[in-house]
């Protein structure tokens, strides 16, 4: 409960330090993760296998003749780009702890109809992608599952065929966040039709009932307005607790988490297409009078701005997915890199440093896993908002 | 190209899927049963609050009336009672007052009425004392006469001397 007027107190303030902040680490992070492969990754994995090298040359003086040629995983050699991106990235399997992990099952849609089958039938048990025989030879490649051909090779006109709809560890854990949230909600909204409205919210409910009233007064009403606010409402808070469960989901380590799913460009896109789509369905004709036609302008000017404004109803969908995307990712990022410090320095002691900068992000994370959600519902209720505005301005003008 | 350097831009069609199936799930499932519930739960109450409130405030004004009209009440009965307390004491002031003349002007009566029977039964004993002192008058001149009838002088003077004696009175 006290959250929120504490809040809305400091709303302007984060929100301009928000919008400062928010853009410079989806800058760099998408820099650093568009270049992190090519370059500089690239180095430092070259680093850490060459330290690992000279240690093993020490041990095993003659042994290995060509370290450097073969780059293949070697014992005790150690890839810290490979170690992220393997967590940060989707996977078949679910890891639960030790060796146990849970297989999630493929779906595969090609030009011989649907095909189910384990996960487990295409990697062997040093967690190797092999080849398996179905409709097609389907085989991991970069952790996609192509169709290959009889030598094993990449048949990428097969490929273009295949659509994978395969529950991975990124769509269970987005089930799992779907369960939860219906558990949860379903169960408060049930304790309102138990105990009547005259009565103070108990419970669950009454944790769920200042997150829903900040939802409704701090982000619709201000920005679609009381009037319309209440038809958005279902879309944003779905889309609201949705984000919130899938950041703290991602932020804990183990089993019923540990996917990064809203770190997923995928994910993002697919909310930033709802919001897309909610925004141009519910717009009105001053809307899209000015964005083509800006009233009170010059004609000239009005060419001018057309297209800028047309650019503007996809950047802003883009942004939301982006944002989000980068946020969460290098939070994920950050936190794994500090962990690979351990690795990195090969000696414990590193752990000293490593582990408390690391709760230290995390507590940034929990901070920011929940401003992002509402960043994002934010916004999508701002260019809701703009796009149903009433304008008077120019109708005044006329009269 | 950059699209294909790192799979980490590359939306998994996949995931996608599932996820536009999850959303829209939740959408209706979570609209229909939980915020359209929940929201009208909220809504009921908060206007159940500011019903309670305005009428509260409908009731504190009727209370501050009520006093007013009390007030405003006892007011008048005070004044009532002041001018009632002020005409009962002018009129027994007034009662006072004239029961004073009254009895002033009843003295000043019975006074005077007193004076004048004083004075009557002075003047009567007056024409009594005189009545007496005549017939004594009158026997002392007999007997006088008598005696004094022999000598003449001695009568004379001796008329004189009781005349003179007479005069005084």
């Amino acid at each position: 409960m006290r959250f929120i007027p504490i809040f809305a107190a400091n709303f302007e303030r984060i929100m301009s330090f928000l919008r400062i902040k928010t853009l410079l680490v989806a800058s760099f992070s998408l820099l650093a993760v568009l270049c992190s492969t090519s370059s500089f990754a690239n180095n430092l994995a070259v680093d850490s296998a060459a330290i690992a090298d000279t240690n093993k040359a020490n041990v095993e003086t003659v042994t290995v003749e060509e370290p450097k040629v073969e780059k293949k995983k070697e014992e005790g050699s150690f890839n810290v780009t490979e170690t992220i991106l393997e967590h940060i990235k989707d996977d078949h399997s679910w890891h639960l702890w030790g060796h146990t992990s849970i297989h999630l099952p493929v779906i595969l849609k090609t030009s011989k109809g649907f095909e189910v089958f384990s996960s487990e039938k295409l990697v062997d048990e040093h967690h190797e992608p092999v080849v398996y025989k179905g409709n097609f030879d389907y085989k991991l490649i970069d952790g996609k599952t192509k169709i290959v051909d009889a030598n094993g090779n990449l048949d990428k006109e097969a490929s273009k065929q295949l659509w994978d709809i395969s529950i991975t560890k990124n769509v269970a854990s987005l089930f799992v966040s779907v369960f939860i949230l219906l558990v949860v909600l379903l169960s408060s909204a049930a304790a309102y039709k138990k105990t009547g409205v005259k009565t103070a919210p108990k419970g669950l409910q009454s944790f769920m009932e200042p997150i829903i009233l900040f939802v409704r007064d701090e982000v619709a009403v201000p920005n679609i307005g009381a009037k319309k606010a209440g038809k958005y409402m279902p879309f944003l808070l779905t889309i609201f607790f949705l984000i919130l469960t899938n950041n703290f989901l991602g932020l804990i380590p183990f089993f019923p988490g540990g996917a990064n799913v809203s770190g997923n460009i995928a994910f993002t896109m697919t909310l930033a297409v709802c919001v897309f789509i909610v925004v141009n369905l519910s717009a009105n004709k001053s809307y899209w009078e000015h964005i083509f036609w800006m009233p009170g302008m010059h004609w000239s000017m009005k060419l001018f701005l057309a297209p800028i404004e047309l650019i503007g109803v996809f950047t802003k969908p883009i942004s939301l997915m982006i944002r989000l995307f980068a946020n969460i990712t290098a939070g994920h990022i950050l936190v794994l890199s500090l962990i690979c410090l351990i690795f990195i320095f090969k000696t414990v002691f590193a752990s000293a440093i490593a582990v408390p900068f690391a709760v230290f992000i995390g507590m940034i994370e929990l901070l920011v896993a929940f401003l992002q959600a509402f960043i994002f519902t934010m916004l999508a209720a701002m260019y809701i908002g703009m796009a149903t505005e009433e304008h008077h301005h120019e109708e005044a003008a006329h009269h | 190209m950059l699209l294909e350097i790192n799979p980490l831009v590359l939306p998994d069609i996949g995931l996608v899927f599932w996820n536009t199936v999850a959303f829209l799930v939740l959408l209706i499932v979570l609209g229909k049963f939980a915020w359209k519930p929940i929201l009208k739960a909220i809504n009921d109450r908060e206007s159940g609050i500011e019903e309670a409130l305005l009428k509260a405030d409908k009731m504190k004004s009727e209370i501050t009336a009520m006093q007013n009209e009390n007030e405003a009440l006892l007011a008048k009965a005070r004044e009532e009672r002041a001018t009632l307390i002020k005409e009962a004491k002018e009129a027994s002031e007034k009662m006072v007052a004239e029961a004073k003349d009254k009895a002033k002007s009843e003295y000043d009566r019975i006074l005077a009425d007193a004076q004048v029977a004083i004075n009557q039964q002075k003047n009567a004993a007056l024409a009594e004392v005189k009545n007496q002192v005549g017939s004594l008058v009158v026997e002392v001149a007999e007997k006088v006469l008598r005696k004094e009838l022999s000598n003449k002088a001695d009568q004379e003077s001796y008329i004189k001397q009781l005349a003179d004696g007479v005069k005084l009175n």
